[in-house]
């Protein structure tokens, strides 16, 4: 085969090396004054296509597979996801997102409930947009384990045959849908920020960051349904509860097993000592190598405390053991996008920075005016963050309270 | 026992930076590396080989230079090193890699436990690994910070999960696989005896026919998602630094938070 996916329009190239420059895999060389794209290294990301002035690349969609079952697709289905034996507000936020997505498909808010004891929370889901809601109740379910998730989901998502499907990008969402797209056969796309539809093509576009948020990416799902995706907490916007509180309800009360017999839930145990955990954060105080010893944590503590806040640290502070891992935002630790982020005496190294820079707000606390914190920074002080950070939390105080 | 890691090798994002000019990313003379929850899971790999005396292989689907990651595990002291590299494979999304992986995972066969890191640092999806999984038909334990017990008799495996808000222990019949985070341990240098014996080894390369699969399978064709298109995100409007008395810096930017804080 000579042209694989992609190709340079020799006629239209002008040698101007944008491509190249933009290539995330490095694929393309001048040779000549005309753009040469190693095949071996291409991924076909289209960055090229994208940057070219001259409209000089080419990529070839692939064929058309049958799609001709699309059509019998409807309905905009949401996982809904328990936290502490509640509705977790990932949920209601891609309720409200579902809302708007269904209704320029004309079409219906499906939220899909799995658990036990669920009859007297699933009626919170109709004030948040669902239409509908699809339950399955056993014991078997009170605890999540995302194989006998993924068998019941996957089944009842060929019964009824919904047009999109999304779930919470958390631990549990982003290990169950995994396991759901293989299954029934889908695309899916993790961590959206952006979903929108195409109303002509009834498609959804689907915007993620990857990268470490360097570059965005725009994905469809074409040719097979549902469309699936997975969204942070705090990215997409609760409704306000203005919708009724009754809709259909249908309780499935599936035959055959479901429960897979290889994995067993033993316990779980809960972090002790903090209240706001990253992931659902509005405001993440977080502190790093600044702080210089393990007891001026209490700094950042006092802070968060004040905040209503969850407390983060940068990998230079996790890894001298001043706090424990699962504290730690950026490339090793977690990605966070609360709406307040606070720095304190973190430098921002880019490992520290893909992890919070999608963050509403940043503000960063430190000493040295070069830090490179200060570039993402909204807002900055340049100071002694001992000085700083008390300061601030005092006149926090003051405020809130009053 | 048989331990196959799977793993990725990605650019060392600490050099993706953006041209503020043209506002595109400058990729010139960036360094490949192994994904670092990669690492995590080869280290993990290695410890296990120790202690039950396991078979290690590790696998690796890409371009013809991702054979130096697969020779840098071996140095670090896994056992065997399959490259999956095939021009088809280009576009292929985490539905067709994973695809691809359970396909050479199939090929090596007989094996006890499957490791990955928790998600690769370029495209942090964290769906290869599931999709692995399900592909294969086996059960999973994702975010592993422990790998608190292995019963080789009973094929049991005992082990921790980090989730948002604590941790998970959950108990896995093998053959089971697993996604790992840092926390599970502190990878090991290479040795130099092990370096020169990564050097020497050879490497099969598995390409789409190897593995059973058809071409229209893999790469963009096979896909069931298709990147439209691709942009650099606006950037960060330049932000309001404050210096000189920590009081007055303080009450200014307290002036400024105060309308989202309350």
């Amino acid at each position: 085969m000579k042209d694989r996916g992609i190709r340079v329009i020799k006629e239209k190239c002008v040698g101007c090396g944008l491509c190249m420059k933009v290539c995330p895999f490095s694929a393309i060389v001048l040779e000549n004054n005309l753009a040469v794209i190693d095949l071996s290294k291409c991924t076909l990301c289209g960055a090229c296509k994208e940057a070219c002035k001259f409209d000089a690349i080419e990529i070839f969609k692939p064929q058309v597979v049958d799609t001709t079952s699309i059509g019998e697709h409807k309905g905009v289905w949401v996982f809904v996801e328990e936290e502490d034996g509640k509705i977790a507000g990932v949920s209601f936020e891609l309720l409200g997102k579902a809302k708007e997505l269904a209704k320029d498909l004309d079409s219906e808010v499906v939220a899909v409930y799995l658990g036990y004891n669920l009859k007297e929370k699933y009626s919170q889901l109709f004030r948040k947009g669902a239409d509908k809601v699809i339950f399955v109740d056993k014991p078997q379910l009170k605890v999540f384990i995302s194989e006998n998730y993924a068998n019941i989901i996957s089944s009842l998502i060929q019964k009824y045959k919904p047009e999109i499907f999304l779930a919470g990008a958390t631990t549990k969402g982003r290990s169950l849908v995994s396991r759901i797209a293989v299954k029934i056969r889908t695309g899916l796309t993790a961590d959206c920020t952006g979903l929108e539809i195409d109303k002509e093509k009834r498609l959804l576009i689907q915007t993620r960051p990857a990268f470490g948020g360097n570059i965005m990416a725009q994905i469809i799902t074409p040719n097979h349904r549902p469309q699936m995706a997975t969204v942070r907490h705090k990215v997409m916007k609760e409704l306000e509860g203005t919708f009724s509180s009754v809709g259909e309800v249908i309780e499935e009360n599936l035959d055959g097993e479901f429960i897979d017999r290889r994995v067993k839930f033993i316990d779980f145990i809960k972090e002790e000592g903090y209240k706001v955990n990253l992931a659902d954060a509005d405001v993440i105080v977080s502190g790093g190598r600044g702080l210089g010893a393990p007891d001026n944590f209490k700094l950042i503590r006092e802070l968060a405390e004040v905040l209503g806040a969850a407390v983060g640290a940068s990998r230079a502070a996790v890894d001298s053991g001043w706090i424990p891992y699962s504290h730690q935002v950026g490339q090793t630790g977690r990605t966070v996008s609360p709406k307040i982020y606070i720095a304190c005496g973190i430098s921002g190294q880019i490992q520290h920075l893909v992890g919070m820079q999608s963050s509403k707000i940043i503000v960063a606390i430190n000493k040295d005016p070069e830090a490179p914190i200060f570039k993402v920074a909204n807002y900055g002080i340049v100071g002694d963050l001992f000085k700083v950070v008390p300061l601030l939390t005092q006149r926090f105080k003051e405020i809130i309270k009053r | 026992m048989k331990i196959i890691v799977c793993i990725k090798q990605v650019p060392e994002t600490t050099e993706v930076k953006i041209n503020p000019e043209t506002n595109t990313l400058i990729r010139e003379g960036v360094a490949s590396i192994i994904n670092p929850f990669d690492m995590y899971a080869i280290e993990e790999a290695v410890r296990l080989k120790e202690r039950y005396s396991a078979h290690t292989f590790v696998i690796t689907m890409g371009p013809p230079q991702a054979e130096d990651a697969l020779r840098e595990a071996l140095s670090i002291g896994i056992d065997e090193a399959i490259h999956i590299s095939d021009k088809a494979f280009a576009g292929s999304d985490t539905w067709v890699t994973s695809l691809v992986l359970a396909k050479a995972i199939e090929r090596v066969g007989d094996y006890d436990l499957i490791i990955c890191g928790k998600q690769a640092s370029d495209g942090d999806t964290a769906q290869v690994g599931p999709g692995i999984a399900t592909h294969l038909n086996l059960p999973q334990a994702t975010y592993v910070r422990k790998i608190s017990s292995i019963d080789e008799k009973n094929k049991i495996m005992r082990v921790e999960r980090l989730l948002e808000d604590g941790y998970e222990i959950l108990e896995l019949f093998l053959p089971a696989l697993i996604t790992v985070v840092k926390e599970i341990n502190e990878p090991r240098l290479p040795s130099l005896r092990g370096k020169l014996r990564a050097k020497k080894q050879s490497i099969p390369i598995w390409m789409h026919t190897d593995l059973g699969l058809r071409e229209e399978e893999v790469g963009l064709s096979g896909s069931p998602t298709q990147v439209v298109r691709i942009f650099t995100p606006p950037s960060r409007p330049k932000g309001e630094i404050f210096e000189g008395d920590p009081e007055e810096c303080v009450n200014s930017l307290v002036e400024k938070l105060r309308i989202h804080i309350l």
